[in-house]
């Protein structure tokens, strides 16, 4: 059991490293030009919000429609942080000043999370997704009216923090804390709660408590998310956090399958990437996404990977099995 | 006093537009379960088509009105017919997210066919001001308010004496025990589907008219803002849905004018966040037991 795990973490930890490297080499060498570096970036801060989200929509089970809220939440208390230290000129090494943004923009996440959720929660499916509307809606239209952070005209001057190098390795380790999460007794007890509430609360799983905690780690991990937006865009505008961008948060989690942290890193990266192939088709871009939107719901409801997980390791014991089942087939059985 | 006169009478004219959007939004709810956020591009389209029949063809305006309704009924119903039917039985969010995309689907339709910039809506009735004890009254409000309220009632009592529509409330209530009374589900879905999406049309007609605008990305916020007002009342009841209606446009008008313009949205969406916090299923929603 246990030469299982250590095999299975060697292994996730070359992919990851594999993949670090290739992407490397391929930039170093400019193989690959700046505006597909940017794409990369984004689609790694998509992963974050994907993988936020999931915790809401798929462990816990909820129909959140606000994330883009905590996003903005993030962002904006992030850049006002890094903002203030570079004012007060107290110097810093980039690395430690995007740590303390990545930081404040988390917690303060999390505490509009705490404030939020505990309300909220009681409220069920679709009663739950229009309060979360509402509150996405509030504090965009707050940040609309606030001038402190430049109101409608945006917030400039955000110092650049981000680039590939580190967006990738913090990707990989919110996606790794959310996996373990996931597998805890914690986050075992909130899919307890999406499977059946009434049955959880009566095997002593105060559900109240993880309701509300699901819902804090999410709005951390937005709110994480958000702040590296800010400091890779050096600009924040309160347009972008409209309704519609939850909406393609949501559409990213439920495409990749509601629960499959996998489904949601490879559904990030589709509907990432996947609108900027078809901006060539600037004028039908948006007409082609939405109908392989609907044909996919339709043919694959429950989305790319289901419930199931991705794992490379089994992936790479089945390829070993099927080559040795080739290798013995004339050999007859097994 | 009188501007606070003026200003109900403003609230009564938005409300009743909101009013006969969110109908639409409950009657499907009621239905199939699903917020068909298609509903907004719904009202936009025929508002567009509305704006064709006045503009290129100078139709009388009682067919104005009647070929925008009829063409988005069609609509709805291929739209049901394609996009959501298959998925009948998928779980409730993967038909969620097909709305989504229809959603998008029909609003880049409109920015390909009718281009981006707004066009100008013709005023469709004669412009008269009524003076009633120091208000005024346009015809506009008049006609708008009048016509909202006359297709509620008919519509409240086609739900409530014929056929068809008692067949409505029984799909709505148990689609299984319907079925073995002998209804056709699939065609009162349909038609339900079709008078909601004909409403849409009307409340998209009057609200361009309003508004002197139709433009690809006109539905979204009446849309939400009229699917607020469903989930007010309580979603899933048609008059639940009407009061809604009145409820939003009279605190949006009233925040508008007493407040803040640029804070009257996050006002409303406050109030209902408040509403809901201590009326979980809505004004007029009834409370249902949870069984285990």
């Amino acid at each position: 059991m246990d030469q299982k795990k250590k095999k299975s973490y060697l292994i996730n930890t070359a992919a990851i490293a594999l993949l670090y490297l290739l992407f490397f080499v391929l930039i170093q060498t400019k193989t690959i030009n700046n505006y597909f570096v940017g794409i990369m970036i984004m689609t790694c801060i998509m992963i974050i919000m994907a993988l936020s989200l999931n915790i809401v929509a798929g462990f816990l089970g909820q129909m959140a429609l606000g994330h883009a809220g905590f996003m903005a939440i993030g962002a904006y208390s992030s850049a006002m942080a890094t903002k203030a230290i570079v004012d007060a000129g107290i110097e810093m090494p980039s690395i430690l000043l995007l740590l303390v943004a990545l930081l404040v923009g988390g917690l303060v996440a999390g505490i509009f999370g705490i404030l939020i959720g505990t309300p909220t929660l009681r409220l069920r499916g679709d009663y739950l997704g229009i309060v979360t509307i509402g509150f996405a809606e509030i504090i965009r239209i707050f940040f609309i009216n606030f001038g402190p952070t430049g109101g409608a005209a945006g917030l400039k001057g955000i110092s650049k923090l981000v680039d590939f190098n580190n967006v990738f390795f913090i990707t990989v380790i919110v996606a790794v804390l959310i996996f373990t999460f996931g597998r805890s007794k914690h986050g075992r007890a909130i899919i307890s709660i999406r499977e059946d509430e009434i049955a959880s609360e009566s095997a002593g799983v105060p559900t109240t408590i993880y309701k509300v905690l699901g819902f804090t780690m999410a709005a951390f991990f937005a709110g994480l998310g958000g702040a590296l937006y800010a400091h890779y865009q050096a600009f924040l505008e309160p347009s972008k956090f409209a309704f519609m961008f939850s909406i393609e948060m949501f559409v990213i989690v439920v495409l990749g399958g509601l629960g499959s942290l996998t489904g949601s890193i490879l559904s990030a990266i589709v509907l990432t990437v996947l609108p900027e192939m078809l901006r060539e088709f600037s004028e039908y871009r948006l007409l082609i996404y939405s109908l392989l939107l609907i044909i996919m719901m339709i043919f694959r409801p429950q989305g790319m990977l289901g419930r199931s997980e991705f794992s490379l390791t089994d992936f790479i014991d089945k390829l070993i099995m099927r080559k040795n089942r080739k290798t013995t087939s004339d050999g007859g059985e097994k | 006093m009188n501007l606070f006169l003026q200003q109900l009478i403003n609230g009564l004219n938005v409300g009743s537009i909101y009013a006969l959007i969110a109908i639409g939004y409950t009657m499907v709810y009621g239905i199939i379960k699903l917020i068909n956020f298609a509903h907004g591009e719904i009202m936009m389209f025929g508002a567009y088509f509305a704006f064709i029949a006045a503009t290129s063809y100078n139709m009388p305006v009682w067919a104005i009105f009647l070929t925008s309704m009829i063409i988005m009924a069609i609509l709805g119903v291929a739209i049901e017919f394609i996009a959501y039917r298959p998925l009948r039985n998928a779980p409730r969010l993967s038909a969620l997210i097909t709305a989504i995309g229809v959603s998008i689907f029909l609003q880049n339709l409109a920015l390909l066919i009718f281009k981006a910039d707004p066009k100008v809506m013709p005023k469709l009735f004669p412009e008269k001001i009524f003076y009633l004890g120091g208000i005024e009254i346009s015809s506009t409000t008049l006609i708008t308010v009048g016509l909202a309220i006359v297709f509620m009632i008919l519509l409240d009592l086609y739900i409530r004496k014929t056929k068809q529509g008692r067949a409505m409330r029984a799909v709505s209530e148990d689609k299984d025990a319907a079925i073995l009374m002998g209804i056709n589900v699939n065609r009162t879905i349909s038609l339900t589907f079709a008078l909601g999406s004909a409403l849409g049309a009307l409340g998209g007609v009057l609200y361009s008219v309003a508004y002197i605008q139709v433009f690809p990305t006109m539905g979204v916020m009446p849309g939400l803002k009229a699917f607020i007002a469903a989930v007010l009342g309580g979603i899933g009841i048609v008059p639940g849905a009407m009061l809604g209606g009145f409820i939003i446009g009279m605190v949006e008008t009233m925040t508008k004018a007493y407040i803040s313009t640029t804070w009257a949205d996050a006002i409303v969406f406050a109030i209902l966040i408040i509403v809901l916090l201590f009326k979980p299923t809505g004004i007029l929603g009834k409370n249902t037991r949870e069984k285990v």
